[in-house]
């Protein structure tokens, strides 16, 4: 038996979010489209979740296009060399290919050389479970940089038909450059999985499901597309009352309190939601709160940096200041974290 | 010691009108919470929620649906109560 000792990296580094960067598709669909399909109203969508448009992506426009054009930006804000990148992390449920991941496909684009490239399964929670892992990564010393991005094309799962998800959602892409730093810029994450609730969102019918009965009813024969459907008020009911002591954990475990923060991004899941968690965490006035939903909707992975990028630009938050994000989604799944905005 | 049913209901009211504005005195055992108190799905979960906290009981998700009268959330929560 070998006696030797595994070389490992020195102790644990200090990570923080370099850059960030957005996308949001050319085509505004307005509340009016969508209810050609539905049966409901401007004034019933805007009342039930403060959305009035959503961005939709071409028909050929894929979810590596839209992460191209948020990583490019994160990549330009972080003012990094795509050399220095030593992982990609793709958070998505949308990219229509079981395999290959997107995360490999993005990376040669962008000539990132050789970096571990995956994608990460977890709905709304994504990106913040992505920012958790590169944290690690980065404080561990397993790479240097890693860049995350949270993607969606929802409007391939989306039933235009269905009256309680066909106005919620959008697609866009959000990314973030998480690097090493001198001081702590990412603090610790707060996540977990509620695995009995899994038929709160799901896509309607798995893959097998679907082949088996193409199978029987024979090749010819139209089968019904697996759109994601959802349980609105058992959604509702979770992301509010059970998610806001979550968030209360991830200021208090971020050794600050809720006084010192300066933007508030929950995932863009419906205003309704965010009006009401900002309630249930008692939120003080001061703290600006992400509102991108009314014109971007629901995006799952890409709402927080969408939503983070935009006030920043919009300087309704500063650089440099402490934001709490949190996501939530189908697993049900999880995960909060305080940042220092880039 | 158990609630009445009058009690509930006024107990309930000031949640409905916390969460809606709805006058408590328009809220009554025939009321249905759509048709007219005009209250929607996510109001009534929070609504919901509220009284869970107030009268002690759980109300499962699957039950809100069957909630559709001020009624039977009375009925519900007097039944249920510890």
């Amino acid at each position: 038996m070998s006696t030797k000792t595994l070389a490992a990296p020195a102790g644990l580094r200090h990570a923080r979010i370099h850059g960030l960067g957005g996308y949001r598709p050319e085509r505004v669909v307005t509340n009016e489209e969508v209810i050609q399909f539905i049966d409901s109203s401007d004034e019933w969508i805007r009342q039930r979740s403060g959305i009035a448009t959503r961005h939709v992506a071409a028909a050929e426009e894929t979810v590596i296009d839209m992460a191209e054009a948020a990583a490019r930006e994160a990549i330009a804000h972080a003012g990094v060399a795509p050399e220095q990148i030593g992982a990609v992390l793709i958070a998505t449920v949308t990219h229509p290919f079981q395999t290959p991941a997107a995360a490999p496909e993005l990376a040669h684009r962008l000539q990132i050389p050789n970096p571990a490239a995956f994608d990460l399964s977890a709905a709304c929670a994504g990106y913040c479970y992505g920012i958790s892992l590169a944290n690690d990564m980065v404080r561990a010393g397993t790479v240097d940089y890693v860049l995350v991005v949270g993607v969606e094309k929802l409007s391939d799962f989306t039933d235009k038909y269905d009256r309680g998800t066909a106005f919620i959602f959008g697609d866009g892409a959000g990314a973030a450059v998480v690097g090493v730093s001198d001081y702590p810029g990412i603090g610790p994450t707060l996540w977990g999985s509620l695995g009995d609730q899994r038929d709160v969102i799901t896509q309607r019918e798995s893959w097998t499901e679907l082949r088996e009965e193409m199978e029987s009813t024979g090749r010819e024969q139209a089968v019904a597309w697996p759109s994601f459907v959802m349980q609105g008020q058992s959604v509702f009911r979770w992301a509010v009352y059970s998610m806001a002591p979550v968030a209360v954990e991830a200021v208090h475990a971020a050794g600050i309190t809720a006084d010192d923060l300066d933007a508030f991004v929950p995932h863009q899941a419906n205003m309704r939601i965010t009006d009401a968690m900002i309630k249930a965490l008692k939120l003080p006035e001061h703290v600006p709160v992400a509102r991108d939903i009314a014109e971007t909707g629901n995006t799952s992975a890409a709402s927080i940096p969408l939503a983070m990028s935009r006030m920043l630009a919009e300087g309704e938050a500063p650089h440099g200041g402490l934001a709490l994000q949190i996501g939530f989604g189908a697993g049900l799944v999880y995960a909060a974290q305080v940042v220092v905005m880039p | 010691m158990a609630l009445s049913e009058q009690e509930i209901l006024s107990g309930l009211a000031e949640i409905v009108n916390e969460e809606t504005g709805l006058e408590p005195e328009e809220v009554q055992m025939d009321k249905s919470f759509t048709e007219d108190l005009d209250i929607d799905s996510l109001s009534m979960m929070t609504i919901v929620v509220n009284a869970e906290d107030k009268f002690g009981v759980r109300i499962p998700d699957d039950e809100v649906k069957n909630l559709t009268h001020v009624k039977d959330a009375v009925t519900y929560i007097s039944n249920h109560q510890g």
